[in-house]
């Protein structure tokens, strides 16, 4: 135990350096390509699945190599890793709305769905309109 | 007596230990701050570009961005942003070794990333608000458009400040390999707003 402990200090101070450059090349490339993809004639659902796979991977280049993220103590790694879960719950929590809306676009809305679901008049005065 | 002289130095021994192993060094302590704050501003970030993808979602007719948006000129400032990001990490490694000039040297290209970064931003918007005539509040498009790209461009000019006072400092010959931790801390943020417009420029821009 202790000397696991004496080692990793020592470790710490051994500093690895990875290539910018290479990096640097990689997110150029990756930019040009999203260009590509933006303009290329294909359908809408493939262009916005490759361009967000791309945006992630530019994304994940630069926090693992140029935030050091890849060299540093898994413990920041999960730190870092927090707020992407949290995003993509709270990009989940929004589907109740979204997906109600686009109900609500296609059919007459929200009280007419209910009604049909409860098979009731549910509907009260309209508070839009003036009495 | 002889028992007690056994058992002494083993209890010493492991309450010296503890502190010495603690993760929180001075040292690590403004990392482990830096990207605390960055995973709270990453959760500003990811609640804006969400609800921004809500409202666009929702929305039947929304506008196709480079329709209106330049796109050219934005790819450029995403370059300008990659490249400033590589400035930063030499001089990170500049300073690691002591090289004060190549350390001046990258962080100033830093800051004339960011300041570029700027200016193209800034004309962008002249051309938006005073050429097309939008404004935060003319629809859901101009008003998270200039939301999101507002407020990493907020973030742009205070690394630009962050940056410029490190720059100061190491004029002043103030930071030297020792203090590198400063430098790498400013490089976590620089960087963190580098991604953050990868992201943007990819759903705010190109989809």
């Amino acid at each position: 135990m202790s000397e696991a402990m004496a080692v990793s200090p020592s470790m710490e101070h051994e500093h690895v350096e990875p290539n910018y450059i290479a990096i640097w090349i990689y997110l150029a490339v990756l930019t040009v390509f999203e260009l590509i993809v933006a303009y290329a004639p294909i359908p809408k659902a493939a262009m916005v699945g490759l361009l967000v796979g791309l945006a992630w991977a530019k994304a994940v280049l630069v926090a693992m190599y140029f935030m050091h993220l890849r060299f540093e103590r898994r413990t920041l790694a999960i730190i870092a890793l927090i707020p992407v879960m949290l995003v993509t719950f709270l990009t989940f929590m929004l589907v109740p709305d979204l997906s109600t809306r686009i109900y609500a676009r296609h059919h007459m809305g929200e009280v007419v769905r209910m009604e049909h679901a409860l098979g009731k008049d549910i509907s009260g005065p309209n508070p839009n309109v003036a009495p | 007596m002889s028992e007690a002289a056994t058992v002494q130095p083993h209890v010493q021994h492991e309450t010296a230990v503890e502190p010495v192993q603690s993760p929180l060094t001075p040292d690590s302590m403004g990392k482990l701050g830096m990207w605390l704050f960055l995973c709270a501003d990453a959760m500003t970030f990811g609640a804006a570009i969400a609800a921004y993808g809500a409202l666009r979602i929702g929305n039947m007719n929304w506008p196709i961005p480079s329709t209106i948006l330049g796109i050219p000129s934005t790819a450029v400032m995403t370059f300008i942003l990659i490249c400033s990001s590589v400035t930063m990490v030499e001089a990170l490694s500049a300073i690691r070794r002591d090289d004060q000039a190549r350390f001046r040297k990258f962080l100033a290209l830093t800051v004339l990333g960011g300041i570029a970064f700027l200016g193209l931003q800034a004309r962008e918007w002249t051309h938006l608000i005073a050429t097309e005539g939008l404004s935060i509040k003319t629809s859901l498009f101009s008003g998270t458009f200039f939301l999101l790209t507002g407020f990493h461009g907020c973030h742009v000019f205070g690394g630009v400040v962050y940056l410029s006072v490190l720059l100061l400092r190491g004029m002043a010959g103030k930071i030297t390999a020792v203090k590198y931790g400063l430098v790498e801390v400013a490089g976590l943020y620089w960087h963190f707003v580098d991604l953050v417009w990868i992201l943007i420029f990819t759903f705010v821009y190109l989809i």
